[in-house]
């Protein structure tokens, strides 16, 4: 008898220690990721990086056109996404009760969802690439457009079911017709939930690379232009991290620590944001 | 108020409600097409490889551009292989992550640490795709596979697979840097699958006498195994599609080799660095159903992983 408990103590402590272990071991990735990051891209941030464009190998140079095309390309998919994916979840919650629509359409965005990026580069090049001749900003933006619409979608529709019934029941009492209540009563109450989905869906968006390599291309030069290929972050960071240029890499180390901050000071300030809301109700 | 003026407004409000409906229904249904022309526009451009290889491209592993010959086993194998090392790996691991949210972490540090988690599903790909080719492989390279060829290299049935040259780069790395990326999307589904086993369940299993380890391993795993096995999924399906990270460590070579020491190609990284170079027709057609075929395994991956998520919310709302 004692053999056998002590059997299943020594099998918990064990496989609880591996569980800690684990636990230290992803940690530990995040770490030292975030530790390379600090190290190689800071001494390579200096001024130039927000005040010069992309250099030739060899000189100095910074990064200002690739963050401002980066910049520009997430705006513009945003903007196109974001009412797609709210109208759309708006659907979902307050409309899809009954029918095919709402549960097929829930399902495909799921799966939308975690589709592979590389797969909408290749669907926006062959619609609007291909069709208009020459690589584009504008083709960027669509490419991001169609992977922030799944996520915007996925959280209006989670945010507006957490609105209380007798919210829309108490509007509609007072004589409002029904797309008041929803725009002026539920998607108000659900705002600060709502504006999570967007944050976390420019945080998933900054980081993208390979939509753009087919459709936003590069551009070593300043340009604004969204109907010609347009410089952006992630693009560059890939062509110069593959260079064998040292001061090309160095700037592409300085370009994802800046990418890199964004993107997961954007993540907490979403969940800060949440977690304020939480609390207030 | 006269009445008209009434009924007239009463109308009025009949034709925006059905106005802002039929708004929502189309950005729903803007949804559906979108899926339906991702698809034709992917068969539609791989039309002339289809009609020129038929099905022995995917049996086929020549890739020429010179000749114009092209199959697609190569980049298929290599998918697969390193989603299966990244799932090896990562399934352990998420399954001890989630235990350690679960059940052990102390409640003020529960919150910090699945951030933490979450943050590294942040990370853009290609930031991995960097530190792996820069600081993971070297590293990787020079300690940690010449040691793997002295021991397990030499072992009978799997020695083969683990020996070769320690380049550094290779299937083995671009699967342990993929499997890093799909950590935190298994850990978290799990945890939140844990989180919803019923706690008068684990307390009947803790009265009972059990261990924190049977408990996990004998109640509450076998619950949520629906769940448990939706996540894995889940992340199948993200490290299937992964691109950046891949190609900056899989040694982008067009061959099929028994090491996964040795460089190979994915799909996503073949799309990748060879789709702006690709000249003529069929080059192009034959990388556009590469990418269709990379859409259909994941489409099959994830839908199956969705089902099973959805039978797992169904029984919870059954209070099963």
């Amino acid at each position: 008898m004692s053999y056998l408990y002590t059997r299943r103590r020594l099998v918990n402590m064990v496989s609880l220690s591996v569980s800690v272990f684990t636990m230290l071991f992803g940690l530990f990735w995040l770490g030292w990721i975030l530790w390379t990051l600090l190290d190689n891209g800071l001494p390579g941030l200096s001024l130039h990086v927000f005040t010069q464009s992309t250099p030739p190998p060899g000189s100095n140079g910074g990064l200002i056109n690739a963050i401002v095309g980066s910049l520009m390309m997430v705006a513009i998919g945003v903007l196109i996404g974001t009412p797609i994916g709210i109208l759309a979840g708006t659907y979902l919650a307050e409309f899809g009760q009954r029918g095919w629509l709402a549960p097929l359409t829930r399902f495909i965005n799921d799966i939308l969802l975690s589709a592979p990026s590389i797969v909408i580069g290749i669907f926006v090049y062959a619609v609007y690439v291909a069709k208009v001749g020459h690589f584009a900003g504008w083709g960027g933006s669509f490419a991001l457009a169609i992977l922030v619409i799944p996520v915007v979608l996925r959280t209006t529709e989670n945010m507006l079911r957490l609105v209380p019934n007798s919210l829309r029941e108490a509007a509609a009492a007072l004589g409002a017709p029904q797309w008041k209540v929803i725009s002026f009563v539920t998607l108000r109450a659900a705002r600060a939930g709502i504006l999570t989905g967007i944050l976390l869906a420019v945080a998933r968006i900054s980081g993208e690379t390979a939509p753009l390599l087919f459709t936003a291309l590069n551009n070593q030069f300043w340009s604004s232009d969204m109907n010609k290929p347009l410089s952006n972050l992630p693009v560059v960071i890939f062509q110069f991290a593959m260079s064998p240029y040292e001061d090309w890499q160095n700037l592409a180390w300085a370009g994802a620590l800046i990418i890199t901050l964004s993107v997961l000071t954007l993540n907490i300030l979403a969940r800060v944001l949440f977690r304020q809301k939480a609390n207030t109700q | 108020m006269p009445t008209f003026l009434q009924e007239a407004r009463l109308k009025r409000q009949v034709v925006q409600d059905m106005l802002f409906r039929n708004l929502t229904r189309l950005a729903a249904f803007a949804v559906l097409a979108l899926l339906a022309a991702i698809i034709a526009s992917l068969v539609v451009g791989s039309m002339p490889a289809i009609h020129a290889f038929g099905f022995g491209f995917l049996t086929s592993s020549v890739w020429d551009p010179v000749k114009d010959e092209y199959g697609a086993l190569v980049p298929i194998v290599g998918t697969l292989v390193t989603s299966g090392i990244a799932l090896l790996i990562a399934i352990p691991v998420s399954f001890g992550i989630a235990i350690f949210l679960t059940e052990l972490s102390p409640n003020w540090l529960r919150r910090p640490l699945g951030i933490a988690v979450e943050l590294l599903a942040g990370i853009p790909s290609i930031i991995y795709g960097m530190w792996g080719l820069f600081v993971f492989a070297p590293l990787f390279g020079d300690y940690v596979e010449p040691w793997i060829n002295n021991h397990i290299g030499k072992m009978p049935l799997i020695g083969p697979f683990f020996s070769g040259p320690p380049m550094g780069i290779g299937m083995l790395t671009a699967g342990i840097i993929l499997a890093i990326m799909v950590i935190p999307f298994i850990a978290s589904v799990m945890r939140d699958v844990f989180d919803v086993v019923p706690a008068m369940l684990k307390e009947s299993a803790y009265g009972l006498g059990s261990t924190t380890w049977e408990v996990m391993w004998n109640v509450v795993l076998p619950y949520t195994r629906i769940g448990v096995v939706g996540g894995i999924m889940l992340g199948l399906g993200r490290a299937l599609g992964e691109t950046m990270a891949v190609t900056f460590v899989i040694g982008n070579a067009n061959q099929l080799n028994k090491s996964l020491f040795m460089p190979g190609n994915s799909i996503a990284s073949a799309l990748a660095n060879e789709f702006n170079e690709a000249v003529g027709t069929l080059y192009t057609s034959s990388l556009i159903e590469l990418g269709l075929i990379l859409f259909f395994i994941t489409f099959v991956v994830l839908s199956l992983a969705r089902l099973l998520l959805l039978k797992m919310a169904q029984r919870e709302g059954h209070g099963a």
